[in-house]
Order: structure tokens, then sequence, then C-alpha cells
């Protein structure tokens, strides 16, 4: 691109900005949720995960000791104790509720006659009088303290035992793998035959296998829950197997078809005038030369099964030992709407596997999407 | 470690029945019309019509089982009463024609359909021309992309945290409410904020879609021809005119694709409203209405048969088109 220099460099940082600022908005919704599964539930319920990273104020208020705690000192009745606990150091305090931030640490105030209040900064207070103290209840202190950031793998422990998202795992693991694995063999099959064999009613096929494509899972949903209980599938493992296979089909077929369509013809024809059987031709020459494609579809089929939801409720059981992790979060956000701690953690285990295969394996994400695309469409 | 065992042997029963069937096949095959001896040619012809129903046999089973037959199953269960019992004709779609909740499903419906197809391809487009020209463009796409490994639920978790709200005085943990009050404005509870709560539901599927739309506008900006960029910036076209007159219009094409494609996930979205707000609060949408009738309560096969209808006579269109793209293709 031509023009001015310096028009050029000021919309290369415009465009880097907003790139940068593109790049924020849409990762900072997942990066809020990761950050959140390691808070513990005090500071999410008191804090913005985004002010995690920074000392977190919290104000209160303690009470004082009563006459039974004071001690003589020379003519002086004091009572002494900490307003702080833990990790927390003070800010600010006050003795009234209008304006609890009133005093710095270290300063001393005259409560009524007589009383001298100090707090110091290690949160340490004297209370003192001439004469005995006659009170029921201790006098208020308000605090407003600062806790240091604090993270915590406490919430991954506590789901992935208490609340069951183990068990979970396990479940969506087995449902997944082979749902995954069966659809690819029979589409690879189909889709060497659509490719590459010549027969009367394949371009039908052909445009039958695109039409499926759209057709909504919905539309399966009753029919198929039916017909799995009239023939004794019912609801299980096998049922959702057969589902995933049967609504992942047309995408395999379609995808691998276009793939294989593009292959070599000299490869395959001289192999089939060398008598190479069909079998073998697709097993020797194919099945290698498809793996692009093979590895596309299987990504695919693997996080539209794993983060699959309807499919799950339907047509699996619904008790808290069948549930997958979808079934597990959704079950969490009604029961433990508030709880974030677990709502976050739950979610960021369930998208953590999606995460890992996506980044590893996003070359051929993107080549299966253009080939189902662009090709295709 | 028991369902462990299981899923292994199912892979490997589904593998090896999947082996077993080809190969068998095939092998049976060769057999009755075997390639050599004094009718090899004949053989060779009759084997060869055959072969191809053995390598499709299976997918066509399953296609025809879960996909064909559902579609005229739930057509036949429209016109029945709730458990298919009686014959009603047309009473169940005439019912959904007068159902509050079936009219805010098709208007809900319709709203999505406008907003988040285009607001995603927009966003695609945008990020895929901003990204193709800068020098970490490729991590910032891996970074827009990643939404698209999060299922829906999750994506509801997360959007529902950003959503979260407390009390006008209290800290604010929502992100969203957090800015607005920082703003000077009151927290509001987003997801029952009549009507515009559907548009918040609908951010969570732009979110998710805009990796997509992106990743393919980008392939396609990077196959326009560069003469054509290079005439006009000679011309004297600046960037954005470039980009609106010369390089938008050479990917009408691929736009349509990507509208079409994300219009057909709009269409059925289910998860996002149904752990979110479950259509309450105005935001009921036809694949969880369908959901509703099919599983709350007492089912009523009819009328859930009725929505899914809907659903497949409203993608119908798109389907009819991507055929006829696959068909020009192919000639």
């Amino acid at each position: 691109m031509d023009g001015m220099a310096g028009q050029k460099s000021t919309l290369v940082w415009v465009v880097n900005i907003c790139a940068f600022l593109l790049v924020l908005l849409w990762t900072i919704p997942t990066l809020g949720l990761f950050v959140s599964s390691f808070r513990d539930r005090d500071q999410i319920a008191n804090s913005g995960w985004w002010q995690s990273f920074s000392a977190a104020e919290q104000t209160g208020f303690v009470r004082t000791g009563t006459d039974d705690d004071a001690v003589q000192e020379g003519g002086l009745y004091v009572i002494e104790g900490n307003v702080t606990e833990g990790d927390q150091t003070l800010v600010a305090w006050g003795t009234g509720a209008r304006d609890p931030a009133r005093f710095q640490p270290g300063d001393t105030t005259e409560i009524e006659d007589g009383w001298q209040l100090t707090v110091n900064a290690d949160g340490s207070y004297r209370l003192t009088s001439p004469e005995p103290f006659e009170m029921r209840r201790g006098e208020r202190i308000f605090t407003t303290t600062e806790v240091p950031p604090k993270f915590t793998t406490g919430n991954y422990q506590r789901v992935l035992t208490a609340e069951g998202l183990g068990r979970a795992f396990m479940n969506t693991l087995t449902v997944t793998i082979p749902a995954t694995v069966i659809p690819i063999l029979i589409a690879a099959f189909a889709a060497y035959a659509l490719a590459w064999m010549e027969f009367p009613g394949r371009a039908i096929l052909t445009a039958a296998v695109v039409g499926l494509l759209v057709v909504p899972l919905q539309v399966s949903l009753i029919p198929l829950l039916r017909l799995h209980n009239e023939i004794g599938i019912g609801k299980g493992y096998l049922g959702i197997w057969l589902a995933h296979t049967g609504f992942g089909l047309p995408l395999a077929v379609y995808l691998l078809r276009n793939y294989m369509v593009g292959l070599p013809r000299e490869v395959i024809e001289s192999a089939r005038v060398d008598g190479a059987t069909e079998f073998q031709i697709f097993r020797r020459i194919i099945l290698p030369l498809s793996f692009p494609a093979l590895a596309s579809f299987a990504i695919f089929q693997f996080l539209w099964v794993w983060n699959d939801l309807l499919v799950a409720t339907v047509f699996l059981g619904n008790t808290r030992e069948q549930l997958v992790m979808t079934g597990v979060l959704r079950e969490l956000m009604g029961s433990k709407g508030g709880e974030w701690e677990i709502l976050a953690t739950s979610a960021f285990i369930s998208i953590a596997v999606p995460l890992i295969v996506f980044f590893a394996m996003q070359k051929y994400l993107v080549r299966g999407l253009l080939a189902g695309s662009v090709k295709g469409g | 470690m028991e369902l462990f065992w299981l899923a292994i042997s199912t892979i490997a029963i589904g593998v090896f029945g999947c082996v077993a069937w080809f190969w068998g096949s095939n092998m049976v095959l060769d057999t009755i019309y075997p390639p050599k001896g004094p009718n090899a040619g004949d053989n060779i012809r009759k084997a060869n019509q055959i072969r191809p129903w053995l390598f499709l046999g299976p997918a066509i089973l399953f296609l025809t089982m879960y996909l064909v037959y559902p579609v005229i199953d739930s057509l036949w269960r429209s016109l029945h009463n709730s458990t298919g019992s009686r014959f009603v004709g047309v009473d169940n779609y005439t019912w959904l024609l007068g159902d509050g909740k079936f009219r805010e499903s098709m208007r809900n419906n319709m709203l999505w359909l406008l907003v988040v197809p285009a607001l995603s391809t927009l966003f695609g487009l945008i990020a895929a021309q901003l990204t193709d020209r800068i020098r970490w463009g490729n991590i910032g796409k891996s970074l827009i992309f990643m939404p698209m490994a999060i299922s829906f639920v999750g994506a509801g978790v997360i959007w529902k945290f950003i959503y979260e709200f407390r009390a006008e005085g209290e800290t604010q943990i929502g992100l969203l409410n957090w800015i607005v009050t920082r703003l000077g404005g009151d927290p509001q509870i987003w997801l029952t904020l009549i009507p515009w709560n559907n548009f918040f539901l609908m951010i969570v599927l732009v979110w998710i879609q805009t990796g997509f739309a992106m990743v393919i506008l980008s392939a396609a900006l990077r196959g326009i021809p560069e003469e054509t960029i290079e005439a006009a910036i000679l011309d004297g076209a600046s960037p954005l005119q470039v980009f609106m007159k010369i390089k938008v219009p050479q990917i009408m094409g691929t736009i349509a694709v990507v509208w079409t494609t994300i219009t057909i996930v709009v269409l059925k979205v289910f998860d996002i409203v149904f752990v979110m707000t479950n259509g309450q609060w105005g935001t009921q949408v036809l694949a969880n209405l369908m959901y509703d009738w099919m599983f709350r309560g007492s089912p009523d096969y009819g009328r859930g048969s009725a929505i899914a209808i809907v659903l497949m006579i409203l993608v119908t269109p798109i389907m009819v088109w991507n055929i006829r793209n696959a068909r020009k293709e192919v000639r």
C-alpha cells in the first residue's frame, strides 16, 4: 500500500489498537470465568474479578470487650484486643456508622467522659477509662481493611468430588469417544463410494446428504425417543451413541466426500489397473490420504458431542449418576445460582477439554470449516 | 472405571463391527462374483454394481433411521393428538397460530434471525480484515475463534456472570453492571429487562459465531486477486473504499454462505435460552418451546411435533439453496 509514510504508520496504529480492543472484548468473558474459578467464595461475593489482582477493601465493624475484659493499669481501666483477623491490614477506622473511616490507624479519640480509644495499624486497639466501665455490650469500632489478593484451587477439589463433576466428566468422555469414532468409519466408506464409484443415483444421494445437513435436530427427538423405547434401547449410552452417529453423519459424509473428490485421479485409476480391489484402494490409498479431512471431522464431532446438552438430556437419563457435564452445569445454574465459585469452576472444567483440543488441533478445524463452507455451501 | 471399559469395548465392538461389515460383505461379493475365471468381465461388472451399496449401506441406514424417518414421523405426529392415538388434522397448527407463547417464539426467532447472522458476519468481517493486517494476527484470530470451542451452556454461565446483578449500593460483581454503575447509571437485572433481554441472549451467540465468520471470511479475503486491489489503490482509493467497494463485493458469495450457515444455527438455538432464562420474561424461542411441550408436565407429542415441523419448514429454503449450489458445483 503506498500513500504517505506518516499516514501509513497512523493507520497501522489504528489497526493494531482496534484489533487489540476486539480481541480483548472477545477474551474478557472467558478470562473472568477463569480468574473467578480460583478465587474464594467471600472474595467473589465482595469484589469483581477484575479487582482480584489488587488488594480488596472490606468494611465491617467489631465490638470491643466489655467490663469483664477490663484490667486495671495504674489507675486506668483498660480493654485491649484486635480488630483485624487473618491477613487483613487496617486502612481506616471510626466509631460511628455515619463516618466509619474517620480515623487513621494510630489515631486516638475520646468517646465519652474520659474514655480514650486508640486503634493501631496492626489492628490492636486500647480503650481506657479513669472509671470502671459500665457497659453490657462492647463499643463498636468500624473498620476498613485490606485483604491481599488470594487464589486457591480449593474450588476445583470441591467441585470435582462433592458436586459430582468428576463422575460427569467420565460420563461425558464415555459418550463422546464412541460417538466420534464410529461415524468416521461409516462416513469414510460412504464418502468414498459417493466420490469414486460409478452407480445410478449417486447425484441424488449426494444432494440428499447436503439436504440432510440442515435438518433440525429437534425434528428427530420425539420420533427417535419413541423408536428407541420400542426397539428396547431405551435411555442409555447405546441410544446416545447411535443418535450422535446419525446426527453427525451428514457432515461427515459431506466433508469427506468433498475432500476425497479432490484426490488425484491417476493414483486411484492406476491402482485399479493394477488389479487392486476397491476395498484395498480404500484402505491403502484413500484413508491415509484423507487424514486431514478425517481429523477435521473428528474435531467437529468431538466438540459438538462434548458440548451438546439437548441430545444428552433427551437420550440419556437425568439422574445424578447419568448426567454429562453440560447437564450438571445446567442443574447447578438452577440450584446454585448465586454461588459463582462453584459455577465458574464447573464451567471451566467442562470447557477445558474442548479448549485444549481446539488450541492443539486448530489447523484441522480451520481446514474443515473451509472445506465445509467455502467449497460446498 | 466400569464406564471406561464400557466405552472402550463399545469403540472396539463398533469399529470391529464396521470393519467386519465392510470387509466381510466385500469378500462375500467377491466370492459370488469372482473377478477371474470364465466370466471375469461379467462378474466384475456385476460386482461393481453392487459394491457401492455395500459401502453406502450403513450410512444410508443411519441417515434414514435418524433423519429421514423422524421428519416423516414428526409430520405424522403433528397431525395427531398428544399421544398419537387420534387423527386431528391441522388442529395442532391452528392451535399454534392462536397460542401466545408460539407467537412470542416466532417473533423472537425472527429477531434472532435478523440480529445474530448480521452482527456475527459484520464482526467476523471486521475481525478478519484487522487481523490479516497485523503481525500478531494469528494469535488474535485464535482468541476470537476460541468461543467456538465453548459449549452453549458454558457460554451461558460465562455471560450470566457478566450480567450478574447486585442491589444498588452493593459492590457489583457482574462486569456490565459494574461499568454501568461506574458511569453513573443504576444496576439492572439485564436478563429480565423486557424486551432488551433478548438482545443480551443474542450477544452470547454472536460472541460464539463471530470466530467462525472470521475464519471463513479471512480465507476469502486472502483469495481476492491482488491486481484488483492494486488497481484501486493506484486510482487513489482510500483503504476504506478499497475494503467496501473492491473487497466486499468480491466475497459476497462467501458472505452469503457464512450468513446462511449461522442462520441455521440460530434457528435451532436452544441451549442458551434454556439455561439462561428458560424462555421466561419474553425470551421464548421455538426450540425451547418445543422442548417444553415434549418434556414438561404431561408431554404433548402432537403439539411438540408441530413446532418441530415449523422449524423444518423454516430451514427448507436454505436446504434447497444449498442443494442447488452443491449440484452446480458437481457439474
